[in-house]
């Protein structure tokens, strides 16, 4: 007669629990600072009745199976959770790991026939293999949610716009311009142009690596909105490799006022604004620092 | 006589989301660096290989790139091969011409491109995909 595994799991069902979270409770790299002991059970004991709700002797050679759906959206949404909280990957990989080696553990205990224990703990490795291949994976996404989020408050923070001077705002754009990040910078410039009633922007791209057509194509459109707006945009920081690219490309910029460097934009808008900047006459200096 | 082309080193690229762009041109412009080209080359092969990466994940569903280092007697460069499996391009002239795009673009990458490398070939077919070659030489 057939060893009847499932039948095994369920009357230890208990135990197993008990030795897997000793296990988990003596090792070393215990979060205990990401969750409480309480939480860890929980998580442990849902994962073992899920699993031996679905599990039976069919489906214990089919990894694959479609049965085992609830285990893998189980271990995935503790996976992501984990992943979000901060666990490394090693610790989070070792949850599902450590409950192989507790199972694996009592078929040894249960199972006298060497060849029947041969064969059902490959078949458990199998399949728990199986699921910490899915932890895993469900484990990266969760990183990889982390990281998208990041990029989204890099790309708000790294758009600053400032007001150099009244009716003058100044805008410096580092890094990639990509459509998410165009349109966070026209969305903030359209803004602060409303609120501060200003009549002329500055975009410098000194920090921007490339200007491809992409790039270009941003700009050209943020500059007609900002025209749209009764504003006046210079685009600045045009680096002397970037201007011959961009010529060799086949960018036609002639429609926009563009400066080398920041400074000759900005006295570029005082002259349109008609404020002078002017250096102070020596004489008027030296009376005012002479003693009476 | 022509000079033959020697292959130095090889490497190659996936280019499967807009994310892969920025560092493929990194990777790019590494090679670029380790054989000395100068920042305007460098400029100009690092915009023409985002443009070729842009057209690759816009049309084609993106692609793979290999970067190789060749040197052609004491010359040395950059070859760029941009390989995709997508729908290829119906009139290869008439996307070479500048401002063609079937994409509300300002159709201005392939022959932007073609006027930033020192040698470009395309290859494309219909249902099965398009190849773009170029080459920047470091002082070319
Ligand atoms: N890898 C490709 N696969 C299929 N079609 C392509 C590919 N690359 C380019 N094309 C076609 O060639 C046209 C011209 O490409 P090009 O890069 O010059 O312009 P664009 O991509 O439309 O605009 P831009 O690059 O200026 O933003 C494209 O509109 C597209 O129809
Ligand atoms: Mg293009």
């Amino acid at each position: 007669m057939a060893i009847q595994i499932t039948k095994i799991f369920k009357k230890k069902k208990a135990s197993i629990l008990e030795r897997w979270m000793q296990n988990q409770l003596a090792h070393v790299g215990l979060r205990e600072d990401l969750i409480s002991n309480d939480d860890l059970r929980a998580d442990s004991s849902e994962l073992i009745v899920t699993l031996l709700d679905t599990l039976n002797e069919k489906n214990l050679d089919d990894p694959d199976s479609s049965d085992f759906d609830p285990v893998v959206e189980l271990l995935n949404s503790l996976s992501l959770s984990r992943a979000r909280q901060g666990f490394s990957p090693r610790e989070t990989g070792l949850f599902i790991i450590g409950l192989k080696e507790v199972l694996i553990g009592v078929l040894q205990e249960e199972i006298i026939d060497h060849k029947e224990l041969a064969d059902l703990s490959l078949k458990v490795h199998r399949l728990l293999d199986n699921f910490s291949i899915s932890t895993f994976e469900a484990y990266i996404k969760g990183r990889e949610e982390v990281i998208l989020r990041q990029t989204d408050e890099i790309a708000e923070i790294s758009t600053p716009v400032i007001r150099v001077w009244d009716g003058i705002l100044a805008l410096p754009i580092i890094g990639t311009l990509d459509s998410a990040r165009t349109q966070v910078i026209m969305e903030t410039l359209l803004t602060e142009i409303v609120e501060s009633g200003s009549s002329i922007a500055i975009l410098d791209i000194s920090g921007v690596p490339t200007v491809d057509s992409l790039v270009a194509q941003h700009l050209l459109k943020t500059v007609s909105a900002t025209r749209l707006m009764g504003a006046e945009c210079i685009i600045s920081g045009i680096r002397p490799e970037i201007a011959q690219t961009i010529v060799h490309l086949g960018i036609d910029l002639a429609t926009i006022i563009t400066k080398s460097t920041l400074a000759s934009a900005l006295q570029h808008a005082f002259k349109s604004l008609r404020l002078e900047v002017r250096q102070q006459r020596i004489d008027s200096v030296l009376s005012r620092v002479k003693p009476q | 006589m022509i000079t033959p082309v020697i292959l130095l080193s090889k490497d190659n690229m996936t280019v499967l989301r807009e994310q892969d762009v920025v560092p493929f041109r990194n990777r790019v412009k590494e090679y670029a660096i380790k054989i000395r080209m100068g920042l305007v080359n460098q400029t100009k092969l690092i915009t023409a290989a985002s443009e070729l990466a842009r057209n690759m994940l816009k049309y084609a569903n993106g692609g793979i790139v290999s970067i190789e280092t060749i040197a052609r007697g004491r010359e040395s460069g950059i070859r760029l091969t941009f390989k995709d499996e997508g729908p290829g391009i119906a009139d290869v002239n008439l996307a070479l011409k500048d401002g063609f795009s079937t994409g509300k673009s300002l159709g201005l990458g392939l022959p932007g491109a073609r006027r930033l490398a020192s040698e470009f070939e395309i290859n494309s077919e219909i249902g099965k995909g398009t190849k773009v070659m170029i080459i920047k030489w470091a002082n070319g």
